[in-house]
């Protein structure tokens, strides 16, 4: 009988919380705004400028610090007099690691706050939810994170690398190194499914042999068989598109099965110095990453950026990639606003193309057609002190190339 | 061949994993039937227990050494604490407890949270443990997973020959199979029920000082273990250490040989498949304790 009543309850409350989630589905869909948009408030002597961030759930760990990067640029512009003579207010929504309560607060963030522009989101999943909300209000995200490509929204500026900055330079780098085969290890989910497509159309263009593809749902820490597969397919380098804690277990259980970063190296895409620290240097080092940047990147503008960082946020607080996209965004904007002369949207999209930033990865351009950047590709390895040091880079920055139209082997794609 | 065994060995560790953050529970839900979804905090307690040992303490062998009781006890106390301050107060009544656990789980991981932050943060494993020892044909067999088995079969022989051979042992057993018959027989069950505890939690701290050399060590690790050990229990039978045995190495060659013939998704989809239709034949489990209790 108490048994039956409690399934009662069980149920009661299933059906409230099924109740509450139709409720903020609902919410998202208002059509305030509607064709012209809605225009950014900067009547006073300041402008807003929306920060869009998860500070709790599964994705706040990353997501915390390109908060505190992004401050640190409003703080720096603010410091040297503002955008256009007025000060940067910063305005913080939580997206709570949790896709509709992004679209909710970028609609917020719009709609009430009537921002210039918005800073945030990190994974693909919460870009995707967001992207029709800045469309329909034709207002502007810059988004800092790598990613899987294929996209290009008019109303979004991405700091961080498409895949041929990123993933194409990463098996040129192998190829160079004279890998003949690759094992794919990835999570399961949207950005390592593409990232595969487009490593497996490079592999046979370039007579590289994909002898595995495994994939392991998020949050999974059991890789024994994994590894297993990885080691009887006796693969020249291994391509990790793992996310967050899978790393932990997968890099634990590589060791000890007597794999090394001098037999078969492990390329990663997601592993950057934060994470360095979370699954430990023993387990790591001499293995490979693929970024634009590192805390160790050289340069005047980078030893600046880690200085400032570190004495806002602690002497032990690395700098990573994807706090580095986030802070040059909030400057790109400032440069493209001045350029505009005004704060009007499609004023700063006109005006973005060519802008340059000495940012702390080096020099960036923004490429007005796509609204990515061009940037510098960068191969590093995972050093004993839990830092990265570069062993390859491009050159010259990389021109963004989110549908891989340069790339002949790429055409059969997306 | 040597992939097969390799796999073989695979799924035994991933068992013993398995028993080893299973175990604990099979004590405090499988004898004591409270349903604790804190169980995993205090996987995660003596995780952080090795962190912290492994700031003072330098030489990784000797602190995880140091780790395995220390993290025991303080799991073990923790585990009395929340016996003694909620759950004694909620016996015979299954959904409160498991709603005010569940409750307590999450102030544990936000504690954890602000305590350590919530970054994962890392142990090195002692040398030893991280190399494996090379079998003919090419095959291999990981340090640490050999650890975490002699360390689970260690375990569950201490507790079998405790539940067994000492008066304490005798003493839980009389009160898991009639509690009222061992009260007036002179048995001071509240006083058994916090050792049952203390030990059951105790171990949980144990699985979480081996999981360092396998897993994350973050706030949220527990989390993700919680389903896995109650499965354990639940398949093999409440009030019985040898179902749990049995189905903890069960379901680790299962998903073992499931993973390797097709994916880990897949491989967890036949895994829970096949605890269904096994428990829609046996719902008391592997295992049932057979007594002329009335309750």
């Amino acid at each position: 009988m108490s048994l039956f009543r409690g399934r009662r309850i069980l149920a009661g409350a299933m059906t409230l919380v099924a109740a509450a989630a139709m409720t903020a589905c609902g919410s998202k869909t208002t059509d305030e705004g509607g064709a012209t948009g809605v225009t950014a408030d900067v009547s006073g002597d300041t402008v807003k400028v929306g920060l869009l961030n998860s500070l709790s759930g599964t994705m706040a760990i990353s997501e915390v610090t390109v908060r505190d990067s992004i401050m640190l640029a409003v703080e720096e512009i603010n410091a040297a007099g503002g955008v256009l003579g007025k000060k940067i207010q910063p305005v913080g929504e939580d997206g709570a690691s949790d896709w509709p309560t992004f679209a909710e607060k970028a609609e917020k963030l719009i709609s009430e706050d009537r921002v210039a522009a918005v800073f945030g989101c990190w994974t693909s999943a919460s870009r995707k939810a967001v992207k029709p909300v800045f469309e329909k209000n034709k207002a502007l995200l810059f988004y800092p994170v790598q990613y899987e490509g294929l996209e290009q929204s008019p109303y979004i500026f991405y700091t961080g690398a498409t895949t041929n900055q990123q993933i194409v330079p990463g098996l040129d780098y192998l190829k160079s190194q004279g890998a003949k085969s690759v094992y794919l290890v990835g999570s399961d989910y949207v950005f390592p499914r593409t990232a595969n497509k487009i490593i497996k159309a490079y592999a046979a263009a370039n007579g590289m042999t994909v002898l595995g593809e495994d994939y392991a749902p998020l949050g999974s820490t059991e890789f024994g068989t994994i590894v297993n597969k990885v080691k009887s397919s006796g693969a020249d380098a291994v391509f990790n598109t793992l996310n967050g804690d899978s790393n932990v277990a997968f890099f634990k259980e590589y060791k000890s099965a007597g794999l090394t970063a001098a037999g078969m190296p492990v390329v990663s895409v997601s592993i950057a110095e934060e994470e360095v620290k979370g699954i430990g240097t023993q387990y790591l080092e001499g293995q490979l990453t693929a970024w634009n940047y590192y805390q160790t990147t050289p340069g005047a503008a980078n030893s600046k950026f880690v200085a400032a960082y570190k004495a806002k946020y602690g002497a032990d607080k690395p700098t990573s990639d994807p706090m580095e996209a986030a802070y040059v965004g909030v400057h790109l904007w400032k440069a493209m606003v001045e350029k505009a002369g005004a704060f009007d949207v499609e004023k700063v999209r006109a005006a973005s193309d060519g802008i340059t930033f000495d940012a702390p990865e080096g020099l960036v351009t923004v490429d007005g057609k796509t609204q990515h950047i061009a940037k510098t590709a960068r191969i590093g390895k995972i050093g004993a002190d839990g830092l990265i040091t570069e062993v390859w880079n491009s050159g010259k920055p990389v021109a963004p190339d989110p549908y891989l139209k340069t790339y002949p082997w790429a055409s059969g794609l997306s | 061949m040597t992939v097969l065994f390799g796999q073989l060995f695979t799924g035994i560790s991933i068992g013993a994993v398995l028993l080893l953050i299973a175990l604990g529970l099979a004590l405090t839900f499988g004898q004591m039937n409270v349903i604790n979804m804190a169980h995993g905090e205090f996987i995660m307690a003596g995780a952080y227990t090795t962190y912290v040992l492994q700031q003072s303490i330098t030489g990784a062998g000797l602190s995880l050494a140091v780790a395995l009781p220390v993290a025991f006890v303080v799991a073990g106390t923790m585990g009395v604490l929340l016996e003694v301050l909620l759950i004694r107060r909620l016996y015979a009544r299954p959904l409160d407890t498991l709603l005010v656990t569940w409750g307590v789980s999450l102030m544990l991981q936000q504690l954890a949270r602000d305590v350590f932050g919530s970054p994962n943060v890392q142990t090195r494993a002692p040398e030893l443990l991280t190399g494996n020892v090379a079998l003919p044909g090419g095959l291999t067999i990981a340090n640490n997973r050999l650890f975490i088995l002699a360390l689970a079969l260690a375990a569950v022989a201490a507790l079998t020959l405790a539940l067994r051979l000492t008066p304490l042992g005798r003493r839980i057993r009389a009160v898991v199979q009639n509690r009222d018959l061992a009260a007036v027989s002179g048995i001071a069950t509240a006083r058994v029920d916090r050792t049952t505890f203390f030990v059951g939690s105790g171990l949980a701290g144990l699985a979480g000082v081996a999981l360092t050399l396998l897993g994350p060590i973050g706030p949220t690790m527990g989390t993700n273990l919680i389903i896995d050990a109650f499965l354990v229990v639940v398949v093999g039978g409440i009030g019985q250490l040898k179902g749990s045995v049995i189905v903890a190495f069960a379901l680790g060659v299962l998903q073992a040989t499931g993973e390797y013939l097709t994916t880990l998704s897949v491989a967890k989809v036949i895994v829970f498949v096949a605890i269904v239709a096994f428990l829609q034949w046996r719902p008391q489990g592997l295992f049932t304790l057979r007594t002329r209790s009335l309750a």
